[in-house]
């Protein structure tokens, strides 16, 4: 996004269009007793992956998420969005980098339930500045993608489970954004749903979509191209799926 | 140094929808918690609205009697003993330059109105018993309420008139055949009842008779006072008088508009010449100007007391808002998700915290305009809302709005977004 001299990093590797970079994040809560909750993960992600983190609770997962998503700052280490460090970004321009370029995906859907599904999607573009037409155009866009233009004028109390998810979902989506962070997107929904969501991830994922998800079910993970395996805040293991 | 047109403000539309968001959700609360600014709000409009339509409405009846009355009334010698007017003084202020009219009134000491002869002697009732040439209620801006004022003829016979609060008093209402007081010592029937008489109170608690009937049934005939005797009778009537009627003790004078202050130093001169300061001259609108003026004063008891209300108000406010973003956690840790900055989510709950004052005060604001709206035409005056009230309701509730919402707003943004989306 912004002009500043970010190359000749890793200069040995082939250039690849690396949407997030971490590099030896660590994470620690408190002070006495510390908690590290992420103890120097450094991975990266290139434009269009679908990638698991998985790892059982209390690993770090949310964290790491919290993290990527610029929610949270590391204790140490680099996290790079687009090339661009964060570390280095104010709390405006660190928001501004969320509006644009990342979508976040809940386990709980987070929706606003006095507002129809249409302006619960649209409002992924509230902070991103644009004009009220081009937020409900978009919006539309976004719920086609996930299936749900015909549930656009409902309240999400009258949705079902998966239908909530495919709301919240479409609202990170809505933006285009440079990565979509789930975290544990199917926790709250029953197995067939929650397949139904994995599939939709799969589709967004084919139509060029990059998207780091959260999970503890390690089933659920396998069916992903890549694996990020946690275990106590580090990255024990980091596995790729032979091409189908 | 970022980018250019980046926009990190929301539209006003969107802000505003933002903002409402806690009032559509819970409007029974938001109805509630705006209670106290409401009543606060009310209370002062209706206090400066209240003290503005009674202001008005004196004003309008000060323009509707007239500021151009004067009246010269007997004073006191310089021994302190009671003075009179001269006889022909009534006569003699008729003369003065840009004098319009003239009417007087002269208080007939020892004698009283009753309902009946059975009345103990002592019930007067505060009432009094004067005699009044024609032209007194013209003079005066007085209404006739029931019948007719006395007349040339009436003014001979034993007939009189009661003033608005003697009417009252005696239990009379009507007059007709057979409606009669007692007077002296002999029934007097009743001709007329007058309308209210603002600018002189004293002749609503009279009974008026006319002064021929006065010298003739009552006894209120001349006496020579040091030595001074008169010939002619006030307000040139009654010379078939057997006996002269005695002197007017109040002499009213209309003068030309603008012409007051120039009468007014000639007056008592003129109506006494022999002892100019045994007349008392004064100015009767003079008296309820200075009560329109402090009707003007607003009654800062329930100012006051208005004041304490928005007080409450505020801190209801603040309470609500500062559970309202304690129960919010979520909303606020998605809208940071979404790219809302620190300042956004401040400005989202000062917002709504202001717009939930605005709603209080304005529902205030109405309510006080139509407390004062309901008493003003029910006293009959003009419905007059000052501007300050208004705007001094709405901006005060702004006010009590902001400061309310500045600490849980501030909290709000300092909520550490993973913190909020954590806690469900
Ligand atoms: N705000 C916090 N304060 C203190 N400790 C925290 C906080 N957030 C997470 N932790 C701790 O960090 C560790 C990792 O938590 P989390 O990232 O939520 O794991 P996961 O999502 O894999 O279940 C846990 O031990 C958790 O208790
Ligand atoms: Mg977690």
């Amino acid at each position: 996004m912004s002009g500043s001299a970010q190359t000749g990093r890793d200069a040995e590797d082939a250039p690849r269009d690396l949407v997030l970079e971490l590099d030896g994040v660590t994470k620690t809560y408190g002070h006495q007793p510390p908690v590290p909750a992420l103890r120097g993960v450094s991975f990266a992600v290139e434009r269009g992956e679908l990638a698991a983190i998985v790892g059982p609770s209390g690993s770090g997962k949310s964290t790491l998420l919290h993290v990527v998503g610029t929610l949270e700052r590391p204790s140490a280490g680099r996290v790079r969005i687009g090339g661009v460090d964060v570390a280095a970004l104010d709390d405006r321009a660190l928001s501004r980098l969320r509006a644009r370029e990342i979508g976040f995906v809940f386990q709980q859907f987070f929706l606003a339930e006095h507002a129809t599904v249409r302006e619960n999607v649209a409002d992924g573009l509230l902070y991103a500045g644009a004009p009220v037409a081009e937020r409900f155009a978009s919006a539309d866009v976004a719920l086609e993608q996930v299936g749900l233009s015909h549930r656009a004028g409902f309240r999400p109390g009258k949705l079902s489970g998966g239908e909530r998810q495919r709301v919240a979902i479409a609202r990170a989506l809505v933006g285009r954004p440079a990565i979509v962070l789930a975290d544990e997107p199917t926790g709250n929904l029953d197995s067939a749903t929650g397949a139904a969501i994995m599939e939709l991830l799969h589709e967004l994922h084919a139509g060029g979509a990059t998207i780091l998800m959260i999970t503890h079910d390690a089933a659920l993970a396998e069916q992903l191209p890549r694996q990020l395996r946690v275990l106590d805040g580090r990255i024990v293991a980091d596995t790729r799926r032979a091409a189908a | 140094m970022s980018g250019a047109d980046e926009r990190q403000r929301l539209r006003p539309a969107d802000a505003l929808r933002v903002a409402s968001i806690g009032l559509r959700a819970r409007p029974l609360r938001a109805a509630l918690s705006a209670l106290g600014i409401a009543i606060g709000t009310a209370s002062i409009v209706a206090v400066l609205g209240l003290s503005a339509s009674s202001q008005a409405g004196l004003l309008a009846e000060i323009d509707r009697l007239g500021t151009n009355l004067l009246t010269v009334e007997s004073g006191k010698s310089i021994s302190g003993a009671p003075a009179q007017l001269p006889h022909e003084a009534a006569a003699r202020v008729g003369h003065l330059g840009a004098v319009q009219a003239v009417a007087d009134a002269a208080k007939v000491d020892g004698v009283h109105v009753y309902r009946s002869p059975l009345v103990p002697a002592g019930n007067t009732g505060g009432l009094q018993v004067r005699a009044a040439s024609l032209g007194l209620p013209r003079v005066l801006g007085i209404g006739v309420a029931q019948g007719a004022w006395l007349n040339a003829g009436t003014a001979q016979a034993p007939v009189t008139v009661l003033g608005a609060d003697a009417a009252a008093q005696l239990g009379i209402d009507r007059v007709g055949p057979g409606v009669r007081a007692w007077l002296g010592d002999r029934w007097f029937a009743v001709a007329g009842i007058l309308g209210r008489s603002p600018l002189e109170p004293a002749i609503d608690a009279s009974a008026l008779v006319g002064y021929p009937a006065a010298a003739r049934e009552l006894g209120y005939v001349d006496v020579d006072v040091d030595g001074v005797s008169a010939r002619q009778s006030p307000g040139g009537m009654a010379d078939d008088a057997a006996a002269a009627p005695g002197p007017a003790s109040a002499i009213y004078v209309r003068t030309a508009r603008g012409h007051e202050a120039e009468v007014q130093a000639r007056l008592a001169q003129t109506a006494n010449p022999a002892a100019p300061a045994e007349a008392d001259v004064s100015q009767p609108s003079d008296v309820l100007t200075a009560r329109a003026a402090a009707a003007g004063a607003f009654d800062s008891l329930f100012l006051g007391l208005g004041a304490v209300a928005l007080l409450v108000g505020a801190v209801g406010v603040a309470n609500i808002m500062l559970i309202s973003v304690l129960e919010r956690r979520s909303e606020i840790g998605l809208r940071r998700a979404l790219g809302a900055t620190r300042a956004q989510i401040r400005s989202q709950f000062l917002a709504e915290s202001v717009l939930l004052a605005l709603v209080g005060g304005g529902a205030g604001v109405l309510a006080g305009a139509a407390a004062t709206a309901i008493y003003a035409s029910g006293k009959g005056w003009a419905i007059v809302i000052p501007p300050q009230a208004w705007a001094g309701g709405l901006g005060s509730a702004l006010l009590i709005g902001a400061l309310a919402g500045l600490l849980p707003a501030i909290r709000a943004s300092r909520l550490a977004p993973t913190v909020a989306l954590r806690s469900v």
